[in-house]
């Protein structure tokens, strides 16, 4: 199947205008200059709020529908209040998010219908890390493996290929996968 | 330095000598069109000064038709080292007699008015078209990350290597994983070296499959015929990296699975240096599982053709190639065990003597299937100009001839007096007559 079928296919992914994007910003590099913000505030503990509402991006500057918080803390089992997802788990539902929206768009420019789409993601880490223990053991993921459920009208290998190009084409996946330069500032 | 010759007028300069200049001059002879092909070195000159000492040609013998000219050795099946490629060139050019200038190299070109001004070191041409014709591998492209690396490491692209001798001590990154970069890791390897590959986007296709060579197949399904104005994205197809394969007498296949074994470790895309530390991205995986992906779909393609044309008796087993099976490398190696890094990272055409508003942002060429925007210019040999093998030595006749039509149009309809008799159109002949 090709980009350039008619997809008779609802995946609720809008194809058309995201090609309309494509050539937008093909044709005005500056339009796809984007600038993306969260604000954090400690709450108490390892408790914090994140909020993220205004975004730069497509020539301008952008709101989300409304704001969106997402509280972030650590579980019980570390003696902290556990109101919301550990920080690194975040990057999981990011990576999540990310590689399952790509998957939905990839598989509409394919043409091809998704019934049902469910992934598992896991990470392993040796806390041995970030607590000191260990100097030679990372902070972060020793690895991360996502797994796939997907029923679709579509091959294995279509499938997979969708799959394929949905790594391909994720932020979220690029960030985690390769280094990304982070200066933090005190003001 | 003597005085320069005074201009010279002729009706088509064509700007190198290898098969691309070639194939356009026996197209510009065979309809009477006088030209000249400018080289700045020997026919061939690529060919002869920057090919590493073992390399073959990724296609074989058969697959080096030129327009009035073929393979006319005994191995038809066999892969052509590059002194034989030269040689075939140069017998190409003998055969008619092709207006070669050679030590000639451009300075400069300006047009008005579709005249073209070629300068040269060896004096002007006045020319009604051009076409550049000096390839698609020009100038190594070598990242910017390059900068960042630690001051001990010897540079190398794959236009310099010779042989593993050459070579200082210390263990060599190879970056890239594409023909180039993944013969070179495999010479290395075998010659004793401690060989690291860093793997990007990369196209694995078997040597033979089903006893044929990859490249029968992919003009038997017609894949190598594919034309840039009907492929979905035309600047993606442009941009494919070359083909895991090498030419061996013994027909052997060149993937990751074939250098991990003897040795070679693989690793991801080299995406950064911090201090001696080399880091790789941890995308590995899914660049393997690409790889095989887009494998198995061409296989599949040659399976259904085989079927399709009753070859299912004739031909061998549809055995696959094993898949991709590395264990996830790691995400760093010290660099202070490393001697060499050679740059296998794809190459760029330069045309230093043009225009540069005759290219994009991206310094890309801007052309319409070898058509630039100025009247009377052309350019010919780059990766998918007008077909999926144009940059193949079997695959620039074919544009070469469709360039000419479109050139002789371009003279007839600028001609200054009368049209040329010599290169009047016989009605029903067509223009790829």
């Amino acid at each position: 199947m090709t980009a350039t079928e008619t997809p008779a296919v609802d995946n609720g992914v809008n194809v058309d205008a995201l090609l309309g994007a494509r050539d937008h910003m093909t044709e005005m590099p500056e339009l796809a200059q984007f600038n993306w913000r969260a604000d954090c505030e400690w709450v108490n503990g390892a408790h914090s709020r994140t909020t993220v509402e205004k975004f730069n991006g497509a020539g301008g500057d952008q709101t989300h529908r409304q704001p969106y918080s997402v509280d972030t803390d650590h579980p019980e089992l570390f003696a902290a209040s556990d109101n919301g997802a550990t920080p690194p788990e975040m990057l999981l539902i990011g990576l999540a998010g990310c590689l399952t929206a790509g998957v939905a768009s990839v598989a509409t420019n394919r043409g091809v219908q998704l019934r049902s789409v469910k992934a598992t993601v896991e990470a392993d880490m040796d806390l041995a890390g970030i607590l000191g223990i260990d100097s030679d053991v990372r902070n972060g993921f020793s690895g991360i493996r996502v797994r796939y459920e997907i029923d679709a009208d579509a091959t294995k290998a279509e499938i997979e290929g969708i799959v394929a190009q949905s790594q391909k084409r994720s932020a979220a996946f690029d960030v985690i996968a390769n280094p990304t330069s982070i200066v933090v500032e005190v003001v | 330095m003597s005085a320069l010759p005074t201009s010279r007028a002729t009706d088509v300069v064509v700007i190198g000598g290898g098969q691309a200049g070639l194939a356009m001059s026996h197209c510009l002879t065979r309809r009477s069109v006088d030209h000249v092909v400018l080289e700045r070195g020997e026919t061939a000159n690529s060919w002869t000064t920057q090919r590493w000492d073992s390399l073959r040609l990724l296609t074989p013998n058969w697959l080096s038709r030129l327009p009035g000219w073929a393979y006319r050795s005994d191995d038809p099946n066999g892969y052509m080292t590059a002194g034989e490629v030269a040689e075939h060139l140069h017998g190409y050019r003998r055969s008619f007699d092709a207006p070669v200038r050679h030590r000639t190299g451009v300075v400069s070109i300006t047009s008005s008015d579709s005249a073209h001004l070629v300068t040269t070191d060896d004096g002007d041409w006045q020319a009604r078209a051009v076409v550049l014709a000096t390839g698609a591998c020009s100038e190594p492209h070598v990242p910017a990350l390059a900068d960042d690396m630690p001051a001990h490491l010897d540079h190398l692209s794959p236009i310099h290597y010779r042989n593993p001798d050459q070579l200082a001590g210390g263990g060599v990154l190879v970056v890239g994983a594409s023909a180039s970069g993944l013969q070179i890791a495999d010479e290395l390897s075998r010659a004793g070296r401690e060989v690291t590959v860093a793997v990007g986007d990369h196209v694995r296709l078997p040597r033979s499959y089903r006893g044929m060579d990859i490249h029968w197949w992919m003009d038997a399904v017609g894949q190598l015929d594919e034309r840039w104005d009907e492929v979905p994205d035309i600047v993606r197809a442009r941009r494919l990296p070359s083909l895991q394969l090498i030419g061996t007498p013994e027909r052997r296949d060149l993937d990751l699975n074939a250098v991990a074994s003897e040795g070679v470790r693989v690793v991801g895309r080299l995406v950064g240096c911090n201090g001696h530390r080399a880091q790789f991205s941890g995308s590995f995986a899914n660049l393997c599982a690409s790889a095989d992906l887009k494998q198995g779909r061409l296989l599949d393609l040659c399976d259904s053709y085989a079927r399709e044309h009753g070859l299912d008796g004739e031909l061998g087993e549809p055995s696959r190639p094993a898949p991709t099976g590395l264990e996830p490398p790691p995400l760093d190696i010290d660099l202070r065990a490393v001697g060499t890094i050679v740059w296998a990272t794809g190459f760029r055409p330069t045309y230093p003597w043009l225009d540069p508003k005759l290219f994009d942002r991206k310094g890309r060429l801007t052309h319409d299937g070898g058509v630039l925007p100025v009247p009377g210019m052309y350019v010919l040999g780059l990766p998918f100009l007008r077909r999926r093998k144009s940059s193949f030595l079997d695959g620039v006749g074919p544009d070469a001839v469709d360039l000419t039509a479109h050139l002789v149009g371009h003279l007839d309809r600028t001609s200054p007096g009368m049209a040329d008799p010599r290169r009047t159109r016989v009605p029903g002949r067509g223009m790829l007559a």
